[in-house]
């Protein structure tokens, strides 16, 4: 990413309304000092809520764009509220998740994914990209940090064996390059230039390799799980 | 949008390409080491054709029967076939492995087990009784073959009892082998048809023993099995290899009525031989000495490249860190004595630093993360994709990849250091990533060591290559490349 600040994020009149989900209050705080400044930033934090309970209910009553969740929560942890909130994920216009973890361990993203979150990147993120992610999980496409990308390749290379639907669950040779290029460290804007496509198709790759992962691979997904006792 | 195919060599052009990633193994003809009788070149024509090594010698067998072609066809593929290094291991498919009884195929498992056990019983027990006598694998001569099938073992049997004992009792086994060869041939009146038939055999006895002691010099000096006793069976061997060819060739000469120039032929040759011995040896002593001189210059120059890569790897970076934080004693005196424990243990006792090293791809290049974050104090994200054992050339790439990642911690601007690891096939890939100002590694100066010969000269000296390029947006990339080391 650029270093020319996390205003370069937002278009410009456009917000996205944003429920924070995280138990420690501490760190609420700091997500919302970062991105929540809306006449800089675009983003409008809504809501905040630190255990399960209280996540379902927020986000119901707000109905945000984005909620940024939290893997572990008391009460069930982010699964569940992934699960509770299942019917206001529609297809246009619905709430999206964005998993926002200190954890990259295999069995909590693809948790969190399998339970219809949009994307998922860790702590350690930069309130740029944060910002940058939040607007393109509100525009319906998914993020990947480098570490769910490795997971993906990693699931898809350990299935040799020719699935039943050949187009759905394999990952074409663009969408493993994408994959492989997220997982190097690269933003989707390097990832535009290095393979002379737009941001837009590299963000259409990415997407659709979210589609494969939750509608058709879970059998895939969670057998690799399984074969390294993850689940 | 350009098209996918103007854009420019990146990366991963041929990766992950599922119809290249895992080629079909390349099958090569090698003579096999192991179970062999003679040149090992039965064992491995079975082992390539994957059918039953019985089917191929009563093959060749056959073949010398007809003009002794076989015998020819044998000592072709004696020459040039190469000695089986890179044979398929022991329990791969296609692999016909003879236990007692018949010969199984391991690997593939299917019902072929009991294929041509009638065939192969009677000459298998014959084979495990030759070589049993010949303490478990030593030489036999080229006629044992046709010996011990052809004649129902009668005489190749009886031979096989009196073979215990070092040189001189496979010299009597060979001795007892060639009378009782010499009995089947003038039963089969073969003796009578062609006169020269008993200098040629000799000379062939004589040619077989010699290549079997070339070629098992060789193997053991691939293996490290040379020892005394072996040496002077070896010279005994070749002794009696040669005198047996020069007999037979006398012989030869004797039977088809050269006899009398016999005597003036040898003396010039010896004189001529006398003389080039003189005009050349000087020059051959010479070229033999250079060459060893060449070698272990070359040894020298590796060793030392990969003790520099070291040392700058971690002694110079340590004193780096301890010139940083001169003013804070204690972790001086801390960074001081990890790098001293860690110098000792890899000067005198490498092997300790190979048995503490973890021994697959992920857990080593966890480990070396680990270490990387807690030394420099940055950031360093790894994604691990595949896994694969350790074996040397993995172990250089690692030390590489260390150094890029110690390089992009320190210079990398303090943002958090991206590393990619990736299996594919046999590949194994790294790439290493920071955020910082980057650099152009054409401008690099002559005397900095670090990229030029801990990342890249480390990486061609094993068989690698290592790329280092700017990213995109900033920042450099390091990219590291190997192939895995035949298992």
């Amino acid at each position: 990413m650029t270093e020319s600040g996390v205003e370069t994020a937002a278009e410009p009149g456009r917000t996205a309304r944003v429920v924070l989900v995280d138990d420690h209050r501490m760190f609420r705080t700091g997500v919302r000092a970062e991105i929540g400044r809306t006449e800089t930033t675009g983003i409008d934090v809504v809501g905040e809520a630190d255990d399960v309970e209280s996540a379902v209910q927020v986000v119901a009553e707000t109905r945000p764009d984005v909620v940024l969740l939290d893997v572990h929560l008391p009460g069930g942890g982010g699964v569940e509220v992934l699960r509770r909130s299942a019917p206001l994920m529609g297809e246009s216009g619905g709430v999206r998740f964005l998993a926002l973890s200190v954890s990259d361990a295999a069995e909590d993203v693809i948790g969190v994914i399998r339970g219809g979150a949009r994307g998922y990147v860790t702590k350690t993120i930069t309130g740029t990209d944060l910002v940058n992610a939040i607007f393109r999980i509100a525009d319906g496409d998914a993020v990947f940090s480098p570490r769910l990308a490795g997971f993906v390749l990693d699931a898809f290379a350990a299935t040799d064996t020719p699935p039943v639907d050949e187009d759905l669950d394999r990952l074409t040779q663009r969408e493993r390059e994408v994959l492989r290029l997220i997982a190097r460290g690269y933003a989707y804007k390097e990832i535009a230039k290095q393979l002379f496509i737009s941001v837009k198709t590299v963000e259409s790759h990415v997407s659709a390799v979210l589609r494969k992962l939750q509608l058709s691979n879970r059998h895939e997904l969670t057998r690799w799980a399984a074969a390294r006792r993850l689940v | 949008m350009a098209a996918p195919d103007t854009r420019p060599s990146a990366p991963e052009t041929a990766a992950g390409d599922p119809a290249t990633a895992e080629p079909l193994p390349y099958r090569r003809l090698y003579r096999s080491p192991r179970g062999r009788i003679l040149g090992g070149v039965a064992h491995g024509l079975a082992v390539h054709l994957g059918l039953p090594v019985a089917w191929v010698r009563i093959a060749f067998i056959l073949l010398f029967f007809t003009e002794g072609i076989g015998a020819l066809l044998y000592a072709a593929f004696w020459v040039v076939v190469p000695l089986g290094i890179g044979e398929p291991a022991p329990g791969s498919a296609d692999r016909w492995v003879y236990t007692r009884g018949g010969f199984v195929r391991a690997g593939a498992g299917d019902g072929g087990g009991e294929i041509s056990k009638g065939a192969s019983g009677r000459a298998g027990r014959l084979r495990e009784l030759v070589q049993r006598s010949f303490h478990g694998e030593t030489d036999r001569d080229p006629a044992a073959e046709p010996g011990a099938v052809g004649a129902s073992g009668a005489s190749a049997a009886g031979a096989g009892d009196t073979k215990r004992g070092g040189g001189l009792g496979q010299l009597f086994a060979l001795l007892a082998l060639v009378i009782g060869l010499m009995a089947l041939l003038s039963a089969l009146g073969i003796q009578t048809a062609k006169p020269y038939v008993w200098p040629l055999l000799a000379v062939g006895v004589g040619v077989a023993l010699v290549w079997r002691q070339a070629d098992d010099s060789r193997w053991q000096r691939w293996f490290g099995l040379e020892d005394g006793s072996r040496k002077s069976r070896a010279y005994l061997r070749i002794g009696a290899g040669v005198l047996l060819v020069l007999v037979g060739i006398v012989v030869f000469f004797i039977l088809q009525g050269h006899a009398s120039p016999l005597a003036l032929v040898i003396e010039s040759i010896v004189a001529v031989l006398a003389g080039c011995l003189v005009l050349v040896g000087p020059y051959a002593l010479r070229l033999w000495q250079d060459l060893g001189d060449e070698r272990t210059a070359r040894i020298r120059a590796q060793e030392r490249a990969e003790i520099a890569a070291h040392v700058h790897d971690s002694v110079l970076h340590t004193l780096t860190l301890i010139q940083r934080r001169a003013e804070d004693p204690k972790e001086v005196l801390r960074l001081a004595r990890a790098q001293e424990r860690e110098l000792r243990l890899w000067l005198y006792r490498p092997e300790a630093v190979a048995e503490a090293a973890p021994d697959t791809l992920a857990e080593r290049i966890r480990s070396v993360v680990a270490e990387v974050e807690d030394r420099h104090g940055v950031p360093v994200e790894l994604v691990c994709v595949g896994d694969c054992p350790m074996d040397e050339k993995i172990s250089a790439q690692m030390q590489a990849a260390r150094e890029a990642m110690v390089n992009a911690a320190k210079y990398g601007g303090g943002g958090p250091v991206q590393v990619y690891a990736e299996v594919e096939g046999r590949t194994v890939s790294v790439f290493v990533r920071d955020h910082g100002p980057g650099f152009d590694p054409d401008d690099l100066p002559e005397d900095r060591m670090g990229v030029r010969e801990s990342i890249i000269g480390r990486m061609r000296r094993n068989g690698g290559t290592a790329k280092v390029r700017p990213a995109p947006d900033g920042g450099t990339e390091v990219e590291l490349e190997m192939e895995r080391a035949d298992d």
